[in-house]
């Protein structure tokens, strides 16, 4: 009765060897049929979400740190002009800022648009849909430009007083996150046009995406804070 | 020899066309989302904007302008990020992280609120 107990263990053992065996020969198998191919040059990870999104997600929430501190700093900021001159709320012009805003907000629709296109292959839609938001994206940023050169005209310059100088960080910052954002979509689409990203990198579109949308949230929470909100 | 063919093709041209493999899916695709559910959600998003931008013109200075400026902003917030960043279709692992991020954000202002308050700076 024992030894058929023990064989039976042991047979039961044997297969859960073999088993484990022929798991690790398939994953070598699989991990060895794509170590040529650049479209699965990625590596299985513990979360199940690849290691490029992963840390496009951590960096946007550190970005979250970064505009708390300088909304943060407007919001307490904000009507200390005592050194002089006008301060931000004095100077505002909310219907440009609120096609600003718009066009910013439509932006994100482009950048969704193109990530769908590409995730169903249509390299040259999705090319059209980037350019669509770098264009968007340029439009917002000569409205920040023209609305940061009538502020000076009137007398609000970034050392006119600490309210000013908060404003212009704030909206400063947030132009460069654009301008950049500029830059990566615009060096997306190059690396479309040379064939660098098939549909099986979708998600290189998807991060460039991510960090757009990001922007176009953290205009939001600037758009109603500092400018809807006296 | 070489073909005629192979001659005539070039990489600008292969980056035009679709996908030569349809069955094979894209990293990172969504599969409950399409272009009409986006445009929805933009059009919700615009017309949010625009009742934001009016709001300050139909009440008066106090709690019954802010509030409902900041209700809406952050049913935006939401929006984009549930949608647009596709954090409602990810792995709940980005909704912790990016949230995380946003409280202590958030616990930044109360931080430097408070120390301003103490001492009254």
């Amino acid at each position: 009765m024992t030894d058929t107990t023990t064989n039976e263990r042991l047979a039961a053992a044997e297969a859960l060897e073999q088993r484990a065996g022929k798991e690790a020969a398939e994953r070598s198998a699989v991990a060895g049929a794509y170590a040529d191919d650049p479209a699965h040059d990625h590596h299985i990870t513990n979360t199940g979400i690849s290691n490029p999104k992963l840390a496009m997600w951590v960096f946007l929430g550190s970005e979250c740190l970064l505009f708390g501190g300088l909304i943060s700093t407007f919001l307490l900021y904000k009507n200390n002009n005592l050194a002089g001159g006008p301060t931000p709320h004095d100077v505002y012009d909310i219907e440009l800022t609120s096609i600003s805003s718009f066009v910013l907000l439509m932006s994100s629709l482009t950048m969704v648009l193109a990530v769908s296109a590409i995730q169903r292959g249509e390299q040259a839609r999705m090319r059209l849909w980037l350019v669509s938001t770098a264009l968007l994206g340029g439009t917002f940023i000569g409205g920040q430009a023209y609305e940061f050169q009538v502020f000076v005209k009137e007398g609000l310059g970034f050392t006119t007083n600490s309210a000013g100088s908060a404003f212009f960080a704030l909206t400063g910052f947030h132009g460069v996150h654009v301008t950049i954002g500029i830059v990566m979509l615009l060096s997306t689409v190059i690396l479309s046009a040379v064939g660098r990203i098939p549909r099986a990198r979708a998600e290189a579109v998807e991060i460039v995406g991510l960090y757009w949308h990001f922007v176009d949230i953290v205009w939001v929470l600037i758009f109603t804070v500092v400018y809807l909100i006296p | 020899m070489t073909d005629a063919t192979t001659v005539t093709e070039s990489p600008t041209t292969a980056a035009d066309e679709p996908d030569p493999v349809p069955d094979h899916p894209a990293e990172g695709a969504h599969e409950h989302t399409s272009d009409k559910l986006y445009i929805r959600v933009a059009i919700v998003l615009a017309i949010m904007t625009a009742s934001e931008v009016a709001w300050p013109y139909i009440v008066d200075d106090g709690p019954v302008l802010m509030f409902p400026l900041l209700i809406v902003m952050s049913i935006k917030f939401v929006i984009i990020a549930s949608f647009f960043m596709h954090l409602r279709f990810d792995s709940k692992v980005l909704t912790r992280i990016f949230y995380t991020g946003l409280l202590l954000a958030a616990g930044v202002y109360v931080a430097a609120l408070f120390t301003f308050q103490v001492f009254g700076i």
